[in-house]
């Protein structure tokens, strides 16, 4: 499957939502099952389109958080506050639910074990969804490539997958995490929002030749990679996926 | 396989609306999208023109002062999008094309809008005269900022939006047409609503 | 530059819908400067249609309309597209 050119149209199917479960109080996984689903890559995204009563329509990109398993495809979603259409995915829909959907989509932002490393993740906000798949990959292949995550957000509270991040800890994973706003009492890691300083003190030198994953806020993927261009860096090592000002 | 019907689904749109208002196709938005086929250009004040060439007797100029010097008035009209969203009495505040044209002799039949940043669109000279067309600097009683064409746009009411060209910074009057930016690449040469002209062809 | 402009990756789907291949990994020229990078990183900005940018001298490298029956693709800005089949 590596290295080969993805063939075919995609097409719109149904996928039925299983599972959900709150990460944060912004922040909401849900679990779908898409019939005859052929596996993704880590970073890939699927695209999701609404329809309303009246006909209208509008469609968006949701990165793929899970590792492959089965027909299981898990996203995870923030809730923007006059969002059109995250309210409705965390709000609004219930298992059992069907919407449409299709992918697995891109070539072009993503990470298998075979890519080799040292890999350097770097995430802004909801921008860890992609990078948490590339994470979950690694670990369920029981790969050790080196991997290091900078982990950007507001505070403790909005950092998702928290827990499984410690776990998976460790085995050649390093977690850094950047809280920009505010910090639990006695935190001694990063409290500011990330810069070519912080980059430089975290990631792996030139000289490794490491693989960048940014992903995130445009303005925060732009920052990131001027920054490590900055630093050294082959502009062509470092591959960035923007969200946009608000998220996808 | 037709779109299914995504249960609890609204959208974010406004309700009670009169549907004799929305062309066909169209949904109304309360939002202002902000759509755009490149980067947000920055013109100084201090450096902006807008003139009108090409087939006139004698191109016209206007710096920034000379420009907000000129009668404006206020304008509220629904704006229609070939992107399917229609906002509905958008009120800005402009010059209307008709006094830039004020006592110009030209032949020409078209007109070509031109931007910062390259883009352009075409219309028939008649319909950016007799009250259909104006170049505007305010929105909703505010500055009209960068995102949404600031410092200046066209606004062209009876036409979609992409036909009321952002970043304006002249008119070129010429008596053969000129397919502009999205006119040479599927849109519709003339772009007019309520006959759905969106695509060439239609 | 702009928190609209989002990378070619953002329309995979789209292009993939297109092309019936999946482009973002396509390897573009860009007529305008001559810098080679692949679809999936250049510069996409959303208007009436599609405009993809090239992120070193940003000349339009390519323009995509489109409605249920047809595509509409101007190249003009891409010098050669290279592809793995």
């Amino acid at each position: 499957m590596a290295g080969t050119a993805l063939r075919g149209r995609l097409t719109w199917q149904l996928a039925e939502l299983v599972e959900a479960v709150a990460e944060t109080p912004r922040v909401k996984t849900i679990v779908f099952d898409v019939p005859g689903w052929p596996g993704h890559r880590a970073g890939q995204h699927v695209d999701v389109r609404l329809t309303a009563e009246d006909g209208y329509q509008t469609e968006r990109s949701y990165s793929i958080a899970s590792a492959p398993v089965g027909t299981r495809v898990a996203l995870t979603v923030q809730r923007l506050e006059d969002g059109e259409v995250s309210p409705y995915l965390t709000d609004e829909l219930r298992p059992g639910d069907k919407i449409e959907l299709r992918g697995p989509i891109g070539g072009y932002f993503v990470w298998e074990p075979s890519q080799g490393g040292p890999l350097m993740l770097v995430a802004g906000g909801s921008g860890i969804v992609p990078l948490m798949a590339m994470i979950r990959t690694r670990a369920a292949a029981g790969d050790d490539t080196e991997t290091r995550l900078l982990y950007s957000s507001r505070s403790q509270d909005d950092a998702i997958y928290r827990d499984e991040l410690e776990r998976l800890s460790g085995n050649g994973l390093t977690v850094v995490h950047a809280l920009t706003e505010s910090q639990p009492p006695g935190w001694t890691s990063y409290a500011r929002r990330v810069d070519a300083e912080m980059l430089a003190e975290v990631s792996p030198s030139p000289a490794e030749r490491p693989r960048f994953y940014a992903c995130g806020p445009t303005p925060f993927v732009e920052a990131v990679a001027e920054s490590l261009v900055r630093l050294g860096h082959d502009t062509q090592a470092i591959k960035t996926e923007r969200f946009g000002a608000t998220g996808r | 396989m037709a779109p299914i019907v995504s249960r609890g689904f609204r959208g974010r749109r406004a309700a009670h609306v009169d549907p004799a208002r929305i062309p066909p196709g169209q949904y109304v938005t309360a939002d202002f999208p902000v759509l755009s086929a490149g980067p947000t250009p920055h013109t100084a004040l201090e450096s902006w023109d807008f003139s009108i060439v090409g087939e006139l007797d004698e191109p016209r100029g206007w710096t920034w002062e000379e420009f907000r010097a000129l009668p404006s008035e206020e304008i509220t009209r629904d704006i229609h999008c070939v992107t399917k969203w229609t906002k509905l009495d958008t009120v800005w505040r402009g010059v209307s094309v008709d006094t830039l044209l004020e006592g110009i002799e030209t032949a020409a039949d078209f007109v070509i809008q031109y931007s910062d940043g390259g883009y352009t669109t075409n219309l028939p000279l008649e319909d950016v005269t007799g009250g259909k067309a104006w170049v505007v600097f305010s929105y909703d009683g505010q500055p009209l900022a960068p995102e949404h064409g600031g410092p200046a746009r066209m606004l062209v009411p009876q036409h979609y939006f992409w036909k009321s060209a952002k970043w304006v910074r002249g008119l070129l009057l010429q008596s053969a047409d000129e397919p502009g930016f999205w006119e040479t690449n599927g849109y519709h040469n003339y772009g007019e609503p309520w006959q759905e002209q969106r695509y060439a062809g239609d | 530059m702009g928190e609209l402009m989002l990378d070619g990756n953002a329309i995979a789907g789209f292009l993939q819908e297109v092309f019936a291949v999946e482009m973002t990994t396509a390897i573009g020229t860009c007529g305008g400067c001559g810098a080679a990078g692949p679809v999936g990183a250049v510069h996409l900005y959303r208007g009436a249609g599609i405009v993809l940018r090239c992120p070193h001298c940003n000349n339009v490298l390519a323009k995509i309309v489109k409605n249920d029956s047809q595509v509409w693709i101007d190249f003009q800005g891409i010098r050669t597209l290279e592809l793995a089949v």
